[in-house]
């Protein structure tokens, strides 16, 4: 027999057959329970503003690559799309074309190409840009219609409708409760927030339920870990509770926080974007409870009346000193060895 | 008797494929007519040759002796002439001294002296015995055994441990081992014992070899107890196996000594019953054949210093497929350029993948998923590392003491890289950087 020549690379020589783009993709379609609802509930135009906020944010991300003279082909990685969904699900629906594509350019441009790319930025990128919009157009950002045929829920509630051109638009129920705490609240069921086909507010957050359904499936293929939900959902939970405990009448009760505004898709979908969040389970923690603090603290006493997207942001700001401080004891390191055997 | 184990953090699942060959009986393979036989087959200093060209050598003769304490002695596979002393291809994939000899077909033996009534002998013996049969860690470590049998004395060892956990995917040479010849390793295990003068000997086994556990149950009786452990790559690392077994933890860079324990692989432990009783050296050992690549998987019996050109053409031949030949499993195994290699003492499995199982080495930025963290089974931090290297940033490397506790301790079991997402080449990272420390050391002398 004479001698063969293979073909030589490094080891390990299998791999489980993961993938960056599968992972990002899988993410994507974790949100489509909630944006169906979205879409049932304020019609085409949450589709427009999903389809266009996703299409610009590939289109930014292509146009980057261009410009960096590398392969836009990276641009369908699915980490851009990813991004412009996020986005578009934290918009009301009915934005203007215009301010989307302001809202790409932020998310695309200036929260992550000018930081490196995939990989390197330290915020949110979808989160960056709806903070930058909510900001920059305060008015827009916060004209939420009604769901469809809803109107009469709305006066029910004795709250302002207004009309704009011929979109009825509301109060969300968190800015409801800021305004009119006890006025609002009798009359905000749990219901509507857990199903969510009933209330206003930004694309994506109005279902806990398909938020939920979605989550499930990310823990189940475990792409993301329990940690950081859970201690932001525990941690909105046991503030609200408190709060609620020392002046009902003020503050709202915890299932209301739980349910309410962006705390689901904020806690699920945003506080776990891999890069920007700690990667050790002690840091997630710290981080999660982090988040939770923030957003109630924002909810009750700060100038919005949301506060997730703001939480996440700062603690995003965190992220590389809690990477550095929750570093677990190797393996080799956490008790101090026995000298002589005696167990068994 | 069974007991429970503890599970170490991280590990990985990848596909086992041990049902190519783990019905396979291991068939000798008759002597081939070249035997490439290197003189650094173990850690530590090379072997001194003791032949020179021309001369005439029979089986199990001495041909090189250790050079060093750290060293292992060197014997023919086989009768015949030594027909060249030189550097040849190792399967490391270094070059290395080795003695080819062109064998005459007769076999003929020239063992040592059986060592008759071992429990009566002088340990010290029984040890001389084991190094002048050149008995090294058969489960690819290759550290010479006669040093494992001799700890020193300010850790003395209470617990000997038998690792027959064999997690790498595709190979079952230590399985088939256990199952064909459990009573030798059971002698083997009174042997240590004797030498040792250790009462407690755990025997490690996957629980995905459930005859293999039952086969040295039975031989093993009162001698040992054996673990069934859990089905996780990588169970059969040293420091994972001693904690599975017995709580105690290796700190990085010490030896299983320090916490009192030693570890054998199960085929060492044949191959020291096989020394002491019959005066047989190393010269022979089970290798799984397997892979998709292969025309008939199956375990042989392979005399040390076969190229796998021989050892392939006996077993079946390779499939027109073939594209990759890997010395050891798929996890921790080297890719070969050629088959024109020796098999030597610590290579258990010749692995033939197709291009079609063969990994895409495109690889991607970290997106900091953290699978590899969850991976790791000393809980370091692969990902870190990964990207400091990456970007040469050698000396943020020492400024975060990554490397004392976390690179250096790394085992390059490959769990990080099998679950990386964007194929990020990890382990060749961490291999990249202690290269560069190793060098560093040397310029410093």
């Amino acid at each position: 027999m004479e001698p063969r020549t293979f073909t030589v690379a490094y080891a390990p020589h299998v791999h489980d057959g993961s993938s960056a783009n599968r992972i990002m993709w899988t993410v994507f379609l974790t949100l489509l329970p909630a944006a169906a609802v979205a879409v049932y509930a304020f019609g085409l135009d949450a589709l427009r503003v999903l389809a266009l906020s996703t299409a610009l944010c590939v289109g930014m991300e292509a146009l980057a690559l261009v410009m960096m003279k590398r392969d836009p082909r990276a641009s369908l990685d699915g980490s851009a799309a990813l991004t412009g969904f996020l986005l578009g699900l934290t918009l009301p629906a009915g934005l203007s074309n215009g301010i989307l594509v302001v809202g790409a350019f932020v998310a695309i441009i200036v929260a992550k190409q000018v930081f490196g790319g995939l990989g390197h930025n330290p915020f949110n990128p979808a989160l960056t840009s709806r903070v930058f919009l909510l900001i920059a157009f305060p008015k827009q950002l916060t004209t939420w219609p009604v769901p469809r045929g809803l109107q009469d829920i709305q006066e029910f509630m004795g709250l302002a409708v207004t009309r704009t051109n011929d979109a009825v638009t509301s109060a969300t129920p968190l800015a409801a409760i800021k305004e009119h705490a006890q006025r609002a609240m009798p009359n905000i069921q749990l219901n509507d927030l857990f199903f969510g086909v009933h209330t206003p507010g930004s694309i994506g957050e109005i279902s806990a339920l398909a938020l939920l359904v979605g989550a499930a499936f990310l823990l189940y293929k475990r792409i993301i870990t329990w940690h950081i939900p859970v201690a932001t959902l525990l941690t909105v939970a046991v503030f609200g509770a408190l709060t609620h405990l020392v002046n009902p009448a003020k503050y709202a009760d915890p299932f209301f926080h739980l349910f309410a505004g962006g705390l689901f898709i904020g806690a699920f979908f945003m506080a776990t974007d891999f890069v920007t969040a700690p990667v050790w389970p002690m840091g997630k923690i710290i981080y999660g409870v982090g988040i939770g603090l923030l957003t109630m603290l924002i909810r009750l006493w700060g100038g919005y009346p949301e506060g997730i997207s703001f939480a996440i942001l700062l603690m995003n700001a965190v992220t590389p000193l809690l990477d550095r401080y929750t570093v677990p004891t190797p393996f080799g390191l956490r008790t101090a060895p026995k000298k002589t055997g005696g167990e068994s | 008797m069974t007991t429970h184990a503890n599970p170490f953090p991280g590990g990985i699942h990848p596909a086992y494929r041990k049902d190519l060959t783990s019905g396979c009986e291991a068939v000798s393979m008759p002597v081939p007519k070249i035997l490439v036989i290197p003189l650094s087959q173990h850690l530590g200093a090379p072997a001194k040759v003791l032949v020179k060209k021309g001369d005439l050598v029979k089986a199990g003769q001495l041909i090189a002796e250790p050079g060093g304490f750290i060293s292992a002695a060197v014997h023919a596979s086989s009768s015949g002439k030594v027909t060249a002393i030189g550097p040849v291809e190792l399967p490391n994939g270094s070059m290395g001294e080795a003695v080819t000899i062109e064998t005459d077909g007769a076999h003929e033996w020239e063992r040592m002296e059986p060592i008759q009534n071992p429990f009566a002998a002088d340990p010290k013996v029984l040890v001389e015995r084991v190094k002048a049969a050149g008995i090294v860690g058969m489960g690819g470590a290759t550290f010479p055994t006669h040093v494992k049998l001799t700890p020193p004395a300010d850790s003395p060892v209470d617990w000997v441990m038998l690792n027959g956990a064999e997690c790498e995917p595709y190979l079952t040479a230590d399985h088939r081992v256990m199952l064909e010849r459990a009573d030798r390793i059971a002698l083997g295990v009174k042997l240590i014992r004797h030498i040792m003068g250790v009462s407690k000997v755990s025997i490690g086994i996957e629980g995905n070899k459930a005859d293999a556990i039952e086969a040295m149950k039975k031989a093993a009786g009162e001698l040992a107890e054996v673990v069934e452990l859990p089905v996780k790559y990588p169970q059969g690392s040293e420091k994972q196996l001693i904690y599975a077994i017995t709580g105690r933890r290796v700190p990085p860079k010490k030896l299983p000594s320090v916490v009192g324990v030693t570890v054998f692989n199960v085929a060492t432990v044949a191959a020291i019953a096989d020394a002491v009783i019959e005066g047989t050296p190393l010269v022979e050992r089970v290798v799984t054949v397997t892979g998709s690549g292969v025309n008939k998987p199956g375990n042989f019996l392979v005399p040390v210093g076969t190229r796998v050109m021989d050892l392939m053409e006996f077993a079946g031949g390779y499939r027109d497929e073939a594209a990759q030949l890997i010395l050891g499993g798929p996890m921790m195994g080297r890719a070969a350029a050629s088959d024109n290699v020796p098999i030597i003492k610590g290579v258990g499995g010749v692995l033939v993948l197709t291009a079609a199982d063969m990994k895409n080495t495109d690889f991607g930025v970290c997106i900091r998923c953290g699978r590899c963290l969850r991976a790791c089974p000393n809980a370091q931090n692969p990902m870190l590392l990964g990207q400091l290297i990456e970007k040469g940033l050698y000396s943020r490397i020492e400024e975060e003491k990554l490397r004392e506790i976390v690179l250096d301790d790394c085992f390059e079991c490959g769990s990080c890289t099998f679950v990386c997402p964007n194929r990020r080449p990890l382990v060749q990272f961490f291999q990249m950087a202690k290269g560069y420390y190793r060098s560093q050391q040397k310029r410093k002398g």
